[in-house]
């Protein structure tokens, strides 16, 4: 137990080994650990973000759902009033129609009573005429009575 | 062991504790112990080799075991330092790595059993007395608590100024009234002074000790069949226990010297 030089040997090797391990061995295993650290967090980040959007594209297609949904119902909804009021369209233009038929017919009958009418009241007017005429042929001249004739045809 | 027949236990011990010595100069003091600094340089090469071989080859990726096994050493220091020392760790964890692992390598070297060992030195290398545990010798613990002084010193100038060290040197801890300012250095001295002595000598003490039991408990062993039973059985426990002490020395020296930076690194 005597201090000898071998202590200043073994300080000098002593502080060769602390540099050695404090230049070259302590920096390149931390910083590959460091290095390792960044990655899995980098990592783990990347994971949570996929998730959150993953969650945010499963509520976003939830809302295009509902959006589409709501809208085909709006269609259909439309489409039915759309066709009820094509239903009562129809109805109401083939009860005009059957009026306009039906006014057109009474019209024509009208016509129809009307020239027949005519041709009667001429007929009898022709009758009254003949029959004047036959009373009156020894009396009356019926050329110098056409006048008093023709007034009485159209009085008929 | 011996050619020469019988030893007596003072030599048998004796013989175990000399060191294998070469004269640079004139007077003791230029006795180097080339056992303890060739042991303690080939083991720091090797670990450190180890570690830097392992280093070089790092991947940020998944690591393989060999690194998986580097990663977990440097993580236990790096954690025993970051719960001691608060600030850049660039230095402090790299220096209670170097002390943690050559410190170990250096304590385990007690588990080769001491007569192999000699048997191996004297008679394959040729050398004589070579004492393999370099921790067993008072100057290699003295070098590296001293060496962690000088850095404690260097970083309290560095970190405070000469001036706030000295501040700190009359004025702590007892108060910076001028009549305490005796009291306060004697303090520190007494604590400066303390400091390297019980760091080194506690690791001596302990692996020191730990070798004169395995060779009490192998004199013993040598006494007859009943000795050689309780003595390789006692033997064997020591041993068992011995890793435990090998390890915890290694561990108590890399903590004190973290708790010494960060002293070094605090104001008070």
């Amino acid at each position: 137990m005597n201090l000898t030089v071998t202590m200043i040997a073994q300080a000098v090797t002593f502080f060769v080994f602390i540099i050695f391990c404090a230049k070259f061995i302590w920096p390149p295993l931390t910083n590959a650990i460091a290095a390792r650290q960044k990655q899995i967090a980098d990592g783990l980040a990347a994971a949570e973000e996929g998730k959150q959007s993953l969650e945010r594209s499963a509520l976003k297609a939830d809302e295009e759902i509902n959006k589409a949904r709501s809208r085909a119902a709006e269609i259909v909804g439309q489409a039915e009033k759309r066709v009820s009021q094509m239903i009562e369209e129809a109805k109401l233009s083939a009860r005009d129609e059957g009026n306009r038929e039906k006014a057109a017919a009474k019209a024509e009958i009208e016509q129809e009573v009307s020239r027949a009418r005519e041709a009667l009241r001429l007929q009898v007017a022709a009758l009254a005429v003949s029959g004047a005429e036959k009373i009156l042929r020894r009396e009356v001249d019926a050329k110098t009575h056409a006048d008093l004739l023709q007034a009485v045809q159209a009085e008929l | 062991m011996n050619e020469a027949g019988e030893l007596t236990p003072t030599e048998y011990i004796g013989h175990h504790l000399t060191n294998r010595t070469i004269s640079l100069g004139d007077g003791p003091f230029w006795t180097l112990h080339l056992d303890t600094f060739l042991t303690a340089l080939m083991l720091g090469v090797i670990g450190f080799g180890f570690l830097y071989w392992i280093v070089r080859g790092a991947t940020a990726g998944v690591p393989n075991r060999r690194q998986a096994f580097v990663e977990m050493l440097f993580e236990f220091v790096d954690d025993q330092v970051k719960g001691i020392f608060h600030g850049s760790r660039a230095f402090v964890s790299p220096l209670a790595l170097t002390v943690f692992v050559w410190v170990f390598l250096m304590n385990a070297m007690d588990f080769f059993p001491a007569d192999l060992v000699a048997g191996f030195t004297e008679h394959a290398l040729g050398q004589h007395n070579w004492k393999p545990v370099p921790t067993s010798d008072i100057n290699t613990t003295f070098a590296l608590a001293l060496s962690v002084w000088v850095l404690m010193i260097y970083y309290n100038i560095k970190v405070k100024g000469i001036g706030g060290w000295t501040h700190e040197l009359f004025c702590t801890p007892f108060g910076s009234h001028p009549l305490l300012w005796i009291f306060n250095f004697l303090f520190n001295l007494v604590e400066y002074i303390s400091k390297p002595l019980s760091h080194s000598l506690r690791l001596y003490g302990n692996i020191y000790a730990g070798e004169i039991i395995f060779m009490l408990l192998w004199m013993w062993a040598a006494t007859g069949l009943v000795g050689s039973i309780f003595g390789g059985v006692l033997a064997l426990f020591w041993a068992i226990f011995h890793i435990l002490i090998v390890v915890l020395q290694a561990y108590i020296f890399m903590m004190l010297t973290a708790v010494y930076m960060a002293m070094a690194h605090e104001s008070h």
